[in-house]
């Protein structure tokens, strides 16, 4: 679509600079890592949160899960926004690494929870061969993440819960996962897009679009 | 709080400075994974127990070890609390802090000594060793690395974005504007990440970052001493199984 | 005749997604060794223009035209070509100086002997102070960005580009990097082209200046000749600043501070101490000082929002004007806080609450709880007066730089408040927005609002400051 007006010189060495297919460029591997960084950031606040609500629960632990979606988030927004083989995992991985690393409670079991919390998702973008992923996948890949870490929850911390309480544990992780982790990342993925900033990332060029706001592209 | 915990400075020249950053993790590792697996009250205490008589050979002062190891603390007294109090069973009984105890006796051995293995740790250090011994691409480990360095500069980021909303007369009222907010700054956050992480794209590739050719001016090295710190880890996680089993307290989570 | 270094032929360059053309038309050529100032209206492409020649445009966009770097295309030119952005923590990786440096020569997969001596030629050629363990950390923000530099020294490049190198700089800081360049430039006798809005800094360095217009350059030659050019004063206003008006009346008092220090949470130092202010209507003051010497602090304190550590801030009977509020503004609820004291943050984007620019100047009004009818007026009126009516319904993130700043500005006036914090205003912005914002806070100044503003900005301080503060920093 060449703009009116504009006088195309004829020595035109390169007409469009090529979107590479097959390595990651330096951008998405950046843009990819920082998400999992800010959401680091997220997790620093939601941790002081999680810890001072505890008491809060304490009546009914299990409810506690209700605030679990947002771990859940890193590697389902990086799938929607990277598109490629591996980001989901890369950034739900590094984020728990950098839990780990900027002091939490959960030491290097965080890396475990980073690698099922990566793996989960992955899966899901890669049903649909990582193109894409829209508002449904969203759903899938964080209910896929939510069950990893609930099975991981369930044996690791909880094992000695009644089956009531693992049962409502359950119920309120899973819908967490759904809302926050899968909703909550479809509508920051899109609101992302309408701001412009995704413009840099190869992989999230569609193939022809109406001018530089590409929101609400996300069927 | 923004920043890493990372000591390394203070450790000198200990042997376990000198390792290899990734048999600096293993015994950690070793210790803490074996935990995840047990659930009686002794297994715990042993490890934190072999901790504290490797803290010393870590090259770590007390001071420092409480510092890095207070919020695992709290959580630990929360968990305490919470059990103690969650049993339907009316009153506060003996078993109930009992379980408690346990619950965080073992959080604490299941973190512990990982937080402090990577309390020493230089990031730089690390990647180089992840890059290096366990073969993780070079830029997906240095992207990484360049990223994390952000993590100062998206907290500061967060607070002033914190403070304009409230300058602009903006404060969440009711669940539904308390959910609403915190998407803002979410959102937020992450514009404030990319942009960031675009400028960093273009300044890492100006340097020539995109092509995986590495040189290592900083190689990292993987010597007998860093085998054998591997090998004392899993030593002392044997020797933490055996007394436990001998005591006969020795428990697995899959056991009913 | 040489070859030349750089050469541009019709070279245009639109984004993927974009509709416009970042930059088009554009025919210039650098001499070998040249040393060029590119100026141009923010939005006009110069960073475009520095990226094409670095081979470093995003993928997907459109090129028109060429772009050759010693006869090749800039990614496979012989010699590398190297970079410096505006922000010293944009490009920083590791954690030791010298580190640091040997990183670009590292992806180049040299030798580690070579290395080591590229390493201590860069950072002998800026005039580093510290040796090659010294801790990135430890480094001010001036250090910071002369260590950025020789990390490109260190690639040898032939071309040395230079994106607002000093912009996020003190006059300190800036006069480093200056002279750095000016060694380096001395030893390697390589091109270079600086991009930078500040031209007073570079005046003695430079050969020659090209001005960007809309329509590409506009005027080329040496600073003198393209100074006196016509064409070029459209776009570059340099000395077009309006002194402040010689007397007017000062009104009474409104805001306070006391003895007021700040030390962030789990800090040790303190961030401020002892700051007395006087805030009076219908005058401006403004806060100046290095990096690191609180300015920015400063603002929020007087703001509203954050809590001094020490010292008081209150605001006097005038400013609370009836509310039943206490005299502590951190203490108000958010929308007592947004009618009375306006905060304008450095970066517009960590303000931006909404989807479009309509509704994020009717937020403080809404949040007050005007009328709809009321809140159309302000935001109408607003949108006028800052020429954002065109874009009106457009999401703020897509705004370029200086519309980014009119909004943010706008927003925070929309309540009226009688006092106004700004915490670099300037910062980045080109010299048309740059006397827009003389003009509106002289504007607000004239109404009879307080201003408190924190700049390095020595012109900005000239033309619309009436009080100064100095704040020094613990360092001295």
């Amino acid at each position: 679509m060449p703009a009116k007006g504009v006088v195309v010189s004829t020595r035109v060495s390169e007409s469009t600079v090529e979107p590479t297919t097959g390595q990651w460029t330096t951008v998405e591997i950046v843009v990819t890592a920082s998400l999992a960084v800010a959401f680091g950031v997220v997790f620093w606040a939601w941790n002081l949160l999680w810890t001072a609500t505890g008491g809060a629960f304490a009546g009914l632990p299990p409810v506690q899960g209700l605030m679990y979606g947002v771990w859940l988030a890193p590697g389902v927004l990086a799938g929607l926004v990277v598109q490629r083989k591996g980001a989901a995992f890369f950034a739900a991985f590094l984020a728990a690494a950098l839990s780990a690393v900027f002091g939490s409670q959960w030491g290097l079991v965080a890396l475990v929870y980073g690698a099922v919390q990566g793996v989960a998702p992955e899966f899901v973008f890669a049903l649909r061969g990582y193109r894409r992923p829209g508002v449904v996948v969203a759903l899938l890949a964080a209910l896929a993440t939510g069950v990893g870490s609930l099975g991981l929850d369930l044996v690791l911390y909880y094992p000695t819960w009644s089956s009531e309480w693992k049962w409502l544990y359950t119920a309120t992780l899973l819908t967490s996962a759904v809302v926050v982790a899968g909703l909550g990342s479809w509508l920051l993925a899109r609101a992302l897009r309408a701001t412009g900033v995704l413009d840099a990332l190869p992989a999230s060029l569609p193939a022809s679009l109406p001018g530089s706001v590409s929101a609400s592209r996300n069927e | 709080m923004s920043t890493p915990i990372a000591l390394p400075r203070e450790l000198g020249q200990s042997a376990y400075a000198r390792a290899n950053p990734l048999a600096r993790l293993a015994p950690a590792a070793a210790l803490g994974l074996l935990n995840v697996f047990t659930l009686d009250p002794v297994t715990p205490l042993l490890t934190l127990l072999v901790v504290a008589c490797a803290v010393p050979f870590m090259g770590l002062s007390w001071q420092s070890v409480a510092r890095v190891s207070w919020p695992l603390a709290a959580a630990a007294v929360t968990l305490v609390f919470v059990n103690t109090l969650a049993d339907p069973a009316p009153g506060i009984g003996w078993e109930d802090a009992r379980a408690g105890g346990v619950t965080a006796v073992r959080l604490l051995a299941i973190a512990l000594p990982g937080v402090l293995a990577l309390a020493t740790i230089d990031p730089v250090d690390l990647t180089d060793a992840l890059v290096q011994q366990l073969r993780v691409p070079a830029r997906f480990g240095y992207g990484a690395l360049a990223a994390s360095r952000l993590f100062p500069l998206l907290t500061e980021d967060w607070r002033s974005q914190g403070m304009a909303a409230r300058a602009r007369g903006v404060s969440a009222r009711g669940v539904v504007g308390r959910v609403r907010n915190l998407f803002r700054r979410v959102l937020l956050l992450l514009v404030a990440a990319l942009r960031r992480a675009t400028r960093l794209a273009v300044a890492l590739d100006a340097r020539g970052f995109a092509q995986a050719d590495r040189s290592r001016s900083r190689p990292s090295a993987w010597t007998a001493s860093d085998a054998a710190w591997c090998i004392g880890g899993l030593l002392a996680a044997l020797a933490v199984v055996a007394v436990s089993v001998l005591s006969g307290y020795w428990r697995l989570i899959w056991t009913p | 005749m040489t070859t030349p270094a750089v050469v541009l032929d019709g070279f245009g360059y639109r984004p993927a997604n974009a509709r416009r053309w970042a930059v088009r038309d554009i025919d210039l050529s650098i001499a070998h060794g040249e040393t060029l100032l590119l100026l141009g209206a923010s939005g006009s492409g110069k960073s475009t223009i520095l990226r094409a020649i670095a081979g470093l445009l995003d993928a997907g966009g459109e090129v028109a035209g060429s772009v050759e770097v010693h006869r090749a295309p800039p990614g496979a030119a012989p010699r590398p070509t190297g970079l410096l952005m505006q922000d010293p923590d944009a490009g920083l990786v590791l954690s030791r100086a010298g580190e640091e440096v040997a990183f670009g020569p590292q992806n180049a997969g040299l030798p580690q002997d070579q290395i080591d001596r590229r390493v201590d030629e860069a950072l002998a050629a800026v005039g580093f102070p510290y040796g090659r363990e010294h801790p990135v950390a430890a480094l001010s923000g001036g250090e910071r960005q002369r260590l950025a530099l020789a990390g490109a020294l260190a690639m040898r490049p032939d071309v040395l580009l230079l994106d607002e190198p000093t912009s996020m700089l003190d006059p300190r800081g800036a006069h480093l990097i200056r002279d750095a360049v000016e060694r380096a430039v001395s030893r390697t006798g390589c091109t270079v082209v600086i991009v930078e809005h500040n031209t007073d800094i570079w005046r003695d360095l430079v050969d020659r200046v090209v001005v960007l217009g809309a329509d590409g350059v506009v005027a080329d030659g040496t600073l003198s000749e393209v100074s006196a050019s016509p064409a070029a004063r459209d776009t570059w206003l340099v000395d077009a600043v309006r002194p402040s008006t010689a007397s007017h009346h000062i009104g009474e008092r409104l805001l306070v501070a006391n003895h007021v220090a700040y030390r962030y949470k789990g800090q040790q130092q303190l961030a401020l101490r002892d700051v007395d202010v006087d805030l009076r209507a219908a005058s401006a003051l403004a806060i100046v000082g290095d990096n690191g010497s609180g300015k920015s602090t400063l603002t929020r304190v007087l703001g509203g929002l954050a809590q001094p550590t020490c010292g008081s801030v209150s605001a006097t009977p005038a400013l609370i004007n009836g509310g039943r509020l206490g005299a502590e503004p951190h203490r108000w609820r958010a929308t007592a806080l947004a009618g009375r004291i306006g905060s304008v943050f450095q970066n517009p984007e960590h303000s931006f609450l909404t989807d479009t620019v309509r509704d994020e100047l009717a937020v403080g009004p809404r949040a007050l709880g005007h009328s709809d009818s009321k809140v159309h007026a302000v935001v109408d009126e607003l949108l006028t007066r800052l020429r954002l009516d065109e874009m009106a319904d457009q999401n703020p993130f897509t705004l370029s730089g200086g519309e980014q700043r009119r909004l943010s500005v706008g927003a925070a006036i929309a309540t009226a408040p009688r006092v106004l914090v700004l915490d670099e205003p300037t910062f980045g912005q080109d010299p048309s927005t740059w006397h827009e914002l003389a003009e509106m806070v002289l504007g607000l100044r004239g109404q009879g609002a307080a201003i408190a503003v924190a700049t390095h900005d020595r012109r900005f301080v000239d033309a619309v400051a009436d009080q100064h503060l100095h704040l020094t920093s613990e360092r001295e």
